[in-house]
């Protein structure tokens, strides 16, 4: 089946057996493997990519229901020679150590950010009408999609912490 | 053989000029794994397209096959093998080692009609696509005669039989000081089936070059897992090519090798094309080893003031049928508190379920669950403080052996940790905290966790731009190996981590154990060293033998290297000079490292303190964590932030112990009942909250040439027990039955009429 998907800003074409999950489309089709299979039920969040600016979890979503989508990866977030702030912040906070979920975790991070800029509320959320005050708690509540099984957690929220700044 | 007297010397290490070691450097291998570009197993670039291959899992616990009709899925598109035990090639007999010095046995994937455990593979197939092979696999229709089978640990106990070989250790009387005592404590507390739950299933992509298979595989241990192969294919481990660079967590689990392994192998070979497999998720929780139940009787006698007199800790746990392993549970009780007379020991119960194995600190963190919770009961019924408990208990030398501590910093963990968490918040008697709806207690537990040095070999080169390459066959699992290495080899060389590569996880370099038992860091490491310190040697010789060097002719004892430099005194070239005039081929030199000889004369463990604070809600029976700390004593530590992040990762699997995690095998097929991340549950970032730890400043010189030790499993140590002592401060709900959920706790909260 015939899809495009603009893929990091670039227009990729695929010709794929529709049962093939974006994640596996991504990894196996595109040669992009920063996207990890964890768990392939959306439970654990190492697939986390962001589709036209949200995250998802790409291996709970058929490729071909992206035709005409933009999806951003870690590979889009920054390379090596570019790392985005956020990748940066993992890497002085040790907000990781084997390293199989952390492309989903930043992915979800700047998802995240942007969720509640936009004053999207969470269970955390105590007043619904005011905006939103991203509290460690919120954060924690957003992020809890993406398990680190090696449990950086406290580590996480102190990188996502440093790009985010203080609450206000 | 070398004596610990042989360490005590000052090393480039200890003295830490540039001041490299112990610094909180980011991960050697950060930058790959934060922009996803690290390639672990599944994920590395065969020189082909591979084609994929899938496993079909059993649904009975113990039987035969009876029969297999495999023509829907041979007919399926795609479809390049369809594999059972009819038909798949041979393999060497399980348990065979046609190789005396291999570390692993045979171990052959579809061996038979045998079925041992619910969810063992019974076939295998390889397909063009990954969904083609998933398809396939599901068209196979199995038929079984089905045996009884044990599923049902806790109705087992009265089966329960010594372990082959072993006996309790009984020192003095203990049944009669323990029927003499005034305070007695007798309590049974149950821990549950535990799942490593690492965040990369196990995978493989396999190829061959000739009569030479190349594996890239999630293994723990690079030689167990080439010789495993190589055993079972019935080949020269020379023919197995093992590479496993980036490992996505391996808790003890990955420290074998499963079927993905093997048949990612054969299908290579009978394809002549690149095969990958990985383990699904189901299969992960279903088909590898866990951590065994234990059901631990705990009993103290002590004396009014507090000392124990009596002492018995005895652990019934369970392994498979055919799989011997035992958990030994009461281990680290032999060697925590004072009292003259001791019983410990273990029982096995027989099971068919899958096979038991090692799961981070194996032995101490299911084990120390009762013990620490056994002495905060004791506490209370003294009406003493539980941490002034452990000091009036505290031993001068180790309680069952005599023999000295190599260093013991257990009393400064608990008083540091008591002044940091403000344990003087505590009120002692429980239920007398509110906040809202919520009661808020404290608690406190030890840590105790053996340290281990086994022996390792390691590879250093020094090239002609003057990179120093350290090479060895050893893993980063996620606990900072590639970064403590380059520490380490910086430091040595006295050059910056900048001009230092580290290359792991290949067959072909000189052997080191692996990731397990908190021994990596301490074995591979001082490997490590010795083989830098031998390039030192070599490097020394080379300036002094050569006459264009500034150091020609000088005496080799007054050598010393920083800066990227090599000099005596005032006379000194840059190390890149000399090897780009004097061996522009580059200097190539290995070393090793051996337990010492007398290394057991001392009783020699990492120790560490535990504090939790909690809330219990009182309508829902929920606990929540309000904050957590923890003080450690591990030797030197070699780098301040990879270390904590070991440290309070297992703290946080403590927490998941205390009160989520644990498995239930379904006793009607003998599957796991949870076997997703959505039924075994593991903490997640909102249960954690305000967790951090502290390492004491130590040095171990009966550890190795570094004074350094194990930290990646201490964390766990006691921790589940410290959350459940928080609980019952909380609330006054006293539970034995990890994990407490809030089905147990409101029960007990009812109970209480709270």
């Amino acid at each position: 089946m015939k899809t495009t998907i603009t893929v990091n800003g670039q227009a990729r074409a695929l010709d794929l057996d529709p049962r093939t999950s974006l994640l596996d489309a991504l990894r196996e089709h595109l040669n992009l493997k920063g996207s990890k299979k964890g768990c392939d039920h959306g439970q654990c969040g190492a697939c986390t990519v962001l589709v036209n600016g949200e995250r998802i979890n790409a291996c709970l979503s058929l490729a071909v229901m992206h035709d005409g989508h933009e999806v951003t990866t870690i590979e889009g977030i920054g390379g090596e020679a570019n790392l985005h702030p956020m990748q940066q912040a993992f890497l002085e906070q040790d907000a990781f150590q084997c390293g199989y979920c952390t492309p989903g975790q930043i992915c979800s991070a700047v998802g995240m950010l942007k969720e509640a800029a936009d004053n999207w509320p969470s269970q955390a959320t105590e007043d619904l009408g005011a905006a939103i005050a991203l509290t460690d708690a919120e954060i924690r509540e957003r992020m809890s999609g993406n398990i680190c099984r090696c449990s950086a957690y406290p580590q996480i929220i102190a990188a996502i912490r440093d790009v985010a700044g203080e609450v206000a | 053989m070398s004596s610990v007297k042989d360490w005590a010397a000052p090393n480039p290490v200890t003295e830490n000029r540039s001041g490299i070691i112990g610094k909180g450097v980011d991960r050697y291998e950060g930058k790959l794994k934060v922009t996803g570009t690290a390639a672990y197993a599944y994920e590395v670039e065969p020189p082909s397209p591979p084609a994929y291959g899938y496993l079909l899992p059993a649904t009975i616990a113990r039987g035969r096959i009876t029969a297999i009709d495999t023509a829907a899925a041979e007919a399926s598109p795609g479809v390049q093998i369809v594999w059972t035990h009819l038909n798949v090639p041979k393999q060497a007999r399980r348990g065979e080692r046609a190789n005396p010095r291999s570390q692993r046995a045979s171990n052959p994937a579809l061996a038979g009609d045998r079925v041992e455990f619910f969810g063992q593979p019974v076939a295998f197939v390889a397909a063009d696509t990954w969904e083609n092979a998933r398809a396939a696999t599901h068209l196979i229709q199995v038929d079984y005669a089905v045996e009884p089978a044990v599923l049902d640990f806790r109705a087992s106990l009265a089966s329960a039989e010594m372990p082959h070989g072993e006996e309790d250790v009984r020192i003095g009387d203990f049944d009669g000081a323990y029927a003499k005592a005034p305070v007695q404590i007798d309590e049974t507390y149950f821990s549950p089936i535990q799942n490593h739950v690492q965040m990369e299933p196990c995978a493989t992509t396999a190829w061959w070059d000739g009569d030479k298979v190349t594996v890239h595989t999630s293994i723990q241990m690079v030689k167990g897992g080439q010789h495993a192969l190589a055993e079972t294919l019935a080949i020269p481990s020379d023919r197995v090519h093992l590479l496993t660079r980036y490992i996505g967590g391996g808790f003890g689990g990955k420290g074998q090798s499963y079927d993905d392994l093997t048949l990612a192998a054969l299908g290579a070979q009978a394809l002549g094309r690149p095969v990958k497999v990985a383990y699904t998720r189901q299969q992960m929780f279903q088909a590898t080893i866990h951590r065994p139940a234990v059901s631990m009787r705990v009993r103290l006698g002590a004396e009014p003031d507090g000392r124990l007199n009596a002492f018995a800790v005895e652990a019934v746990t369970h392994c498979a049928r055919n799989a011997p392993f035992v958990e030994h549970a009461a281990n680290f009780s032999r060697n925590l508190y004072a009292a003259p007379n001791r019983l410990t020991g273990h029982r096995l119960v027989k099971m068919d379920i899958p096979a038991a194995g090692p799961m981070r600190a194996p032995g101490e963190a299911s084990g120390m669950l009762s013990l620490e919770c056994a002495m905060d009961e004791l506490a209370e019924k003294l009406g003493i403080d539980p941490i002034e408990l452990r000091l009036r208990n505290e031993p001068d030398v180790d309680p069952e052996t005599g023999k000295p501590f190599s260093i013991r910093q257990l009393v400064q963990c608990l008083n540091t940790g008591a002044q940091r968490f403000g344990w003087e918040r505590r009120n002692p008697r429980p239920g007398q905290v509110r906040d809202g709806r919520w009661l808020v207690g404290m608690g406190m537990a030890c840590a105790i966790r053996g340290n281990f040095l086994l022996p390792a070999k390691a590879g250093v080169r020094i090239d002609a731009d003057g990179t120093v390459t350290l090479r060895q066959g050893m893993t980063d699992i996620g606990t900072g190996t590639y970064t403590i290495l380059a520490q380490i080899t910086a430091e040595t060389m006295g050059v910056t981590m900048e001009q230092v590569k580290i290359e792991l996880g290949d067959s072909d370099f000189p052997p080191a154990p692996g990731s397990g038992g908190q021994f990596g860091a301490a074995t591979a490491g001082s490997a490590a060293f010795e083989a830098n310190m031998n390039l030192r040697k070599a490097l020394a010789e080379l300036a002094i033998g050569d006459p264009n060097s500034p150091l020609y002719g000088g005496d080799p004892t007054y050598v010393t290297f920083g800066n990227g430099n090599i000099a005596i005194e005032n006379r000194s070239e840059s190390l890149g000079a000399l090897v780009a005039r004097a061996a522009p081929e580059g200097v190539y030199v290995e070393g090793s490292i051996t337990p010492a000889a007398d290394a057991r004369d001392y009783s020699q463990h990492t120790y560490g303190a535990h504090f939790a604070e909690v809330g219990v809600d009182t309508v829902t029976g929920e606990v929540r964590m309000r904050k957590m700390f923890g003080v450690f004593a591990a030797g030197r530590i070699l780098n301040a932030k990879t270390a904590r992040s070991q440290v309070t990762g297992g703290m946080i699997w403590g927490v998941g112990t205390a009160l989520t995690e644990g498995n239930v095998v379904d006793p009607r097929y003998g599957s796991f009942i949870n076997q997703d991340m959505a039924g075994y549950l593991v903490p997640t970032h909102a249960d954690i909250v305000d967790l951090d730890a502290i390492f004491l400043a130590e040095a171990d010189d009966k550890a190795n040439p570094m004074g350094i030790k194990g930290v990646g499993e201490l964390g766990i140590c006691g921790a589940g027990a410290a959350v459940a002592n928080a609980i019952y401060n909380a609330c006054g709900v006293r539970l034995r039955d990890y994990p407490m959920t809030p089905d147990k706790v409101l029960e007990g909260l009812m109970a209480k009429g709270l």
